[in-house]
């Protein structure tokens, strides 16, 4: 939809009433048992696993690849009677250089290739190279484009200048997936997400994604709660569903749960699939292995009797 | 395992119990679950041998019994706390600091078990109970203790009430327990404490916290029981204090059982919260603020955000968005970690909802509940929202005490004003708006003791809580609340308040008003008329009343004041209720400028009451003009990032019928107070000697103070008060008189339950110790708490 900054400048968050909300997600609902593995197994599929290090080489995104095709030991597969099910990460995502290596790694796994582009973590390369970097990623196989805002459009309040930014990529990336990473840890306010959210949505971002990782502070939940509020605001306008992915910081299951948690009551149940909600995340999945096991076996477990990532 | 695999697909919420072994085990140790009452540091089974049943209202379980509390068992709780209070207010305000921080420890170790147990009693749920309830009692005791360590430095010249009578209601059994014992224990009082009827379980394994802290025999005893056990309590003629949370129906009824009894009364009663919401305000934490105002606590909450007010542009966004979120409540077993609303209390409260709601219906409202069910085996109500509700209907006036909110529009900050005070009540408010100009314009025009911005139910034991108007008075919470459990140490026998002063003795007390000098020729005849919105007025039925000296020969006549002329005097105080919204530095000008013309007419006014007594006024008047501008307020410490203002506001118009005995100082003593801090006043002058107000009045004509400030009304005092007391636009009534006339002025006082501050002994006004200061400032002032979070 075209830029109407009329919706824009009339957004209004009110940061102490979000965080009270934020606060009780994790403590108004809960879930166990049977009811928490089904989760934690579905908290893997939603899962973006993802390697972006300057020492990335393609041993370890082999690795990872690996991981991703089989994330649970089948032995728990098989505990938990959920064979059928095929479960597999939601894709795995890399840097441009990592692509081809994971593009073939995942070959009929059906699993795509998300990588990271437009001068990832900053954003702040030439404007042209940035377009490129997204053909580049979708030529060598891509499917997914997680792309990165200017952070001074949305401090300097330059609406415009962010939605051209973010509609040229997404014309850049063409039948790829683009998410839109805001960077929220630098934007100062969560009235600022609001609005960063909202921009990005009118251009046309199949999801937006609050961090590259890589920002002092990233996916947090009280940022869940505004962003998931505008995913809802846009659909309620447009009855266009965005998707939505916290990235940055997501390392234990009980997390996991609380982001899902958030989904199903902000926004609904449909939010609970990998077409609409993603985990960025690398070290997590270890972690829902060992919940799992300890579910299965009512035994506490270790990190090293899981294959690792 | 094949459930995992279809809860994969189903991602519903699954069941998350919490074990009711331990609290159910708890029960069982006790008796076998009964329960006798806790007095004098024991366990004591009931003189008449009469238990009832305390049920689990969302199994409809019977969990214990407990003792049914008669005259004999409050009599002996009494005594108990009767012969403890001397050791207890003798110890070192260290020592009880430590007995206050041994239950907080204690309470915080006993945690999990007083959660699940009240979860248990009430049907709350246990997140409620677990987060917010426990964690709350155990932060008013850690906050008292502080309080009991510092009384002596920080209310010096204050010692405690005594023993004190306190009955709690059943929506926070626990945290009731809280607000009540925690200040009256740290000010030095001992505390007989009834719990509601539908929930004593939680106060009696307190009783067990404070035995194992070991709190003295006598400092704490618990009657249960009904209402009869709670009228045996209030009527105790050795309970110097009643502290009541409930009904105002009861609070009424209380009211005027302690009437004339010289028991200090505090009130925390009902409301009809407004929950008001601009069109600039962050809408969907406007939702999820409802949610926590009439959906927490299944809405049995007094300070429920239970009105739900709303601009006009954006009130379809907010009904479409509220639906939303309804649908996703759940209604559960109170023990599930994951359920919002638990049971209602009992089924008499259950049946109060449903009777409301079908009214609400049969008026015309129309009425939306989300489309899942309630289970069925115990007492839930869904959560219900009305919209098109008009402030006739029904819903719209009466307190609910249940999940249901109505919801009107506003088109103007001014008519969201308007409606919110449009209510006999007055506990608090909700404002939602990103301007902080309207936020904190609305705030102190709200009849509310607590008003949240952006926010709502918060509640800490720094900040004080307590009620406008019908909601009851007195503050829980804070400085502001320990107040409320102490008195004046000059006046130990403050609350004694059956010795009736004598008309005559007063008369002898005080300096014989005297005419001018004999001359030759006769006096110009003077007429006093009554003084009433700036003018000097002729009484409505014109009668006069001779005033004698004390040789008996006429002083002079002054107007007989009646029922309408006090009405015209309500008017024109209320026409003057700028005066309030004025500045200090103002009104200190105004009452600087009636000493100074009362010190030019000292001599004139001297012939009358004597040199001593001008002085002592012209001091006094000084004194209220010093006080105008630094009556502050305060910012509480809460645990929020934000401010809490705890504002000094006029009570508004009052009502003062002053002493006999000093008839210029008397009236200025209480006269400059109250204007000082921006009330507007009717008074009636010393019945006996009214001279010295009437000649007074032409001292206010010439002093600046604008019309209807202050008015005096000349007459039979005692009816006169009673015609005050009665008025339902009078919002507070000082009364210092017999002690027939003050009990005349509380009873009527309970018809809209104004704030009453009454003495019928004798007080030296001359004393600067007891006839001014502090007191006399927070007799005239309310305290509103503004709860302020912030960040961007």
């Amino acid at each position: 939809m075209p830029l109407d900054l009329d919706v824009i400048r009339a957004l209004r968050v009110n940061r102490s009433a979000v965080e009270r909300r934020a606060a009780t997600i994790p403590t108004r609902r809960t879930v166990k048992k049977e009811w928490q593995a089904a989760w934690l197994l579905r908290a893997i599929t939603c899962m973006d696993l993802t390697t972006l290090q300057g020492d990335d080489t393609p041993g370890n995104v082999l690795r990872l690849c690996a991981k991703a095709r089989r994330p649970l030991r089948q032995d728990l597969i098989d505990a938990l009677g959920v064979g059928d099910l095929d479960i597999k990460v939601g894709a795995v995502c890399v840097y441009h250089a990592l692509v081809p290596t994971a593009v073939a790694a995942l070959e009929g796994s059906g699993i795509p290739v998300a990588a990271v582009s437009t001068g990832f973590p900053a954003g702040l390369s030439p404007f042209a190279q940035r377009l490129e970097e997204v053909q580049a990623s979708v030529a060598a196989g891509a499917q997914e484009i997680d792309i990165v805002i200017t952070r001074a459009h949305v401090l300097t309040g330059d609406w415009p200048a962010l939605y051209a930014e973010v509609r040229a990529f997404r014309d850049a990336c063409g039948r790829a997936h683009m998410k839109a990473i805001l960077g929220t840890g630098d934007l100062a306010t969560l009235t600022n997400v609001a609005r960063a959210s909202m921009v990005a949505m009118m251009a046309g971002a199949d999801f937006i994604k609050t961090s590259t990782g890589k920002e002092p502070v990233n996916a947090v939940l009280p940022v869940g709660v505004v962003m998931t509020r505008m995913i809802r605001e846009y659909e309620m306008r447009t009855g266009a569903a965005v998707g939505f992915k916290p990235a940055g910081g997501i390392r234990a299951a009980k997390q996991a749960l609380d982001w899902l948690i958030l989904m199903k009551e902000e926004l609904g149940d449909r939010w609970l699939r990998s077409a609409l909600f993603r985990l960025g995340a690398s070290s997590l999945l270890t972690d829902i292995e060992r919940q799992l096991e300890h579910f299965v076996t009512g035994r506490y477990a270790a990190a090293h009797r899981h294959p690792m990532v | 395992m094949a459930t995992v695999a279809k809860l994969f697909e189903t991602m519903e919420y699954g069941p998350a119990p919490e074990s009711d072994a331990p609290a159910l085990e708890w029960l069982k140790q006790h008796d076998n679950g009964r329960f006798g009452h806790f007095s004098n540091g024991r366990w004591v089974a009931p003189a008449e041998g009469q238990y009832f049943e305390t049920i689990n209202p969302a199994t409809k379980a019977v969990l214990a019994r407990v003792a049914q509390g008669s005259k004999a068992d409050v009599d002996a709780a009494v005594a108990a706390a009767n012969s403890a209070a001397p050791v207890w207010s003798g110890l070192t305000p260290h020592a009880r600091a430590r007995f206050l921080y041994a239950l907080a420890r204690e309470v915080q170790r006993h945690s999990r078990l007083l959660a699940v147990l009240e979860s248990l009693d009430n049907g709350k749920p246990i997140r409620e109970t677990r987060d917010l309830d426990i964690p709350l009692v155990a932060r008013h005791f850690y906050h008292h203790a502080g309080w009991a360590q510092l009384r002596d430095s920080e209310f010096p010249g204050y010692v405690p009430v005594g023993v004190v009578g306190q009955i709690i209601p059943w929506n926070f059994p626990l945290l009731m327990v809280a607000w009540k014992v925690a200040p009256a224990l740290a000010a030095g009082n001992t505390v007989i404490l009834k719990p509601a009827e539908f929930t004593p379980l939680t106060a009696l394994c307190f009783a067990e916290i404070a035995q194992a802290a070991g709190l003295p025999p006598g400092v704490f005893n618990v009657v249960t029981g009904d209402g009869a056990t709670g009228k045996a309590l209030v009527e105790h003629p050795d309970v110097q204090k009643i502290a009541f949370t409930g009904s105002t129906e009861v609070g009424r009824i209380i009211r005027k059982a302690t009437a004339g009894s010289g028991k200090k009364l505090t009130l925390e009663l009902g409301g009809k919260s407004p929950f008001i919401v601009f069109d600039d305000a962050d809408l969907d934490s406007v939702v999820e603020g409802v949610v926590d105002a009439i959906w927490f606590n299944q809405g049995q909450v007094c300070c429920a955000g239970s009105r739900l007010l709303v601009q006009e542009s954006v009130a379809d966004r907010l009904t479409q968005k509220l639906r939303a979120r309804m649908e996703k409540l759940r209604v559960g077993s109170p023990l599930d970690k994951a359920v919002d609303m638990g049971a209602i209390v009992a089924p008499v409260q259950l049946e109060r909802i449903r009777g409301l709601v079908e009214k609400g219906v049969e008026e015309g409202a129309k009425m939306w509940q989300p489309s899942w069910a309630c289970p069925t085996e115990g007492y839930f109500y869904p959560p219900t929202l009305f919209t098109d509700v008009s402030p006739a209907a029904t819903i719209a006036q009466i307190e609910i005490f249940g999940p249901v909110l109505v919801s009107m529009t506003f088109r103007t900050p001014k008519e969201a004003v308007e409606l919110a005070n449009n209510t006999p009540y007055g506990l608090a408010a909700s404002v939602w708006t990103e301007n902080i100009n309207l936020a904190l314009d609305v705030a102190p025009k709200l009849k509310a003791g607590v008003v949240w911005i952006n926010s709502t139910n918060l509640f800490d034991a720094a900040a004080g809580f307590g009620g406008y108007r019908e909601s009851g008075f007195g503050r829980e919470g804070g400085r502001e609340g320990m107040w409320e459990y102490l008195k004046a140490g000059w006046d130990e026998k403050a609350g004694d308040g059956r010795r009736e002063m004598s008309d005559t003795a007063a008369k002898s007390t005080s300096a014989p008003e005297r005419t001018s000098p004999i001359s030759l020729l006769p006096p110009i005849d003077r007429t006093y008329k009554l003084f009433i919105g700036g003018k000097q007025a002729r009484p409505d039925q014109g009668y006069s009343r001779k005033i004698l000296g004390p040789d008996g020969r006429v002083l002079g006549e002054v107007a007989e004041g009646n029922r309408k002329d006090v009405r015209n005097a309500v008017e024109a105080a209320h026409a003057a209720d700028g005066w309030g919204r004025g500045s200090g530095h103002m009104r200190a000008q105004i009452l600087y400028f009636i000493a100074e013309n009362l010190a030019t007419r000292a001599d004139e006014f001297a012939a009358r009451v004597g040199r001593q007594e001008v002085d002592a006024s012209i001091a006094r008047l000084f004194t209220y003009a010093a006080w105008a501008d630094k009556w502050d307020g305060a910012v509480h410490h809460t645990p929020i990032r934000g401010v809490t203002l705890a504002m000094n506001e006029p009570i508004g118009v009052l009502g003062i019928a002053a002493p006999d005995d000093v008839p210029l100082l008397g009236f200025v003593s209480l006269m400059a107070p109250a204007i000082a801090v921006g009330n507007t006043v009717i008074v009636v002058p010393s019945e006996s000697q009214p001279i010295a107000a009437t000649e007074f009045y032409t001292v206010l004509e010439t002093s600046d103070v604008p019309d209807g400030v202050i008015n005096v009304i000349t007459g039979a005092k005692d009816p006169l008060a009673k015609v005050l007391a009665e008025h339902d636009d009078v919002d507070g009534m000082w009364y210092f008189g017999s002690a027939a006339g003050l009990k005349a002025v509380e009873l009527a006082s309970a018809a809209n339950m104004k704030r009453t501050w009454t003495s019928a002994r004798t007080r030296d006004w001359l004393d600067t110790r007891q006839g001014e200061g502090r007191e006399f400032l927070r007799r005239a002032t309310e305290v509103k708490n503004i709860w302020i979070p912030y960040g961007e």
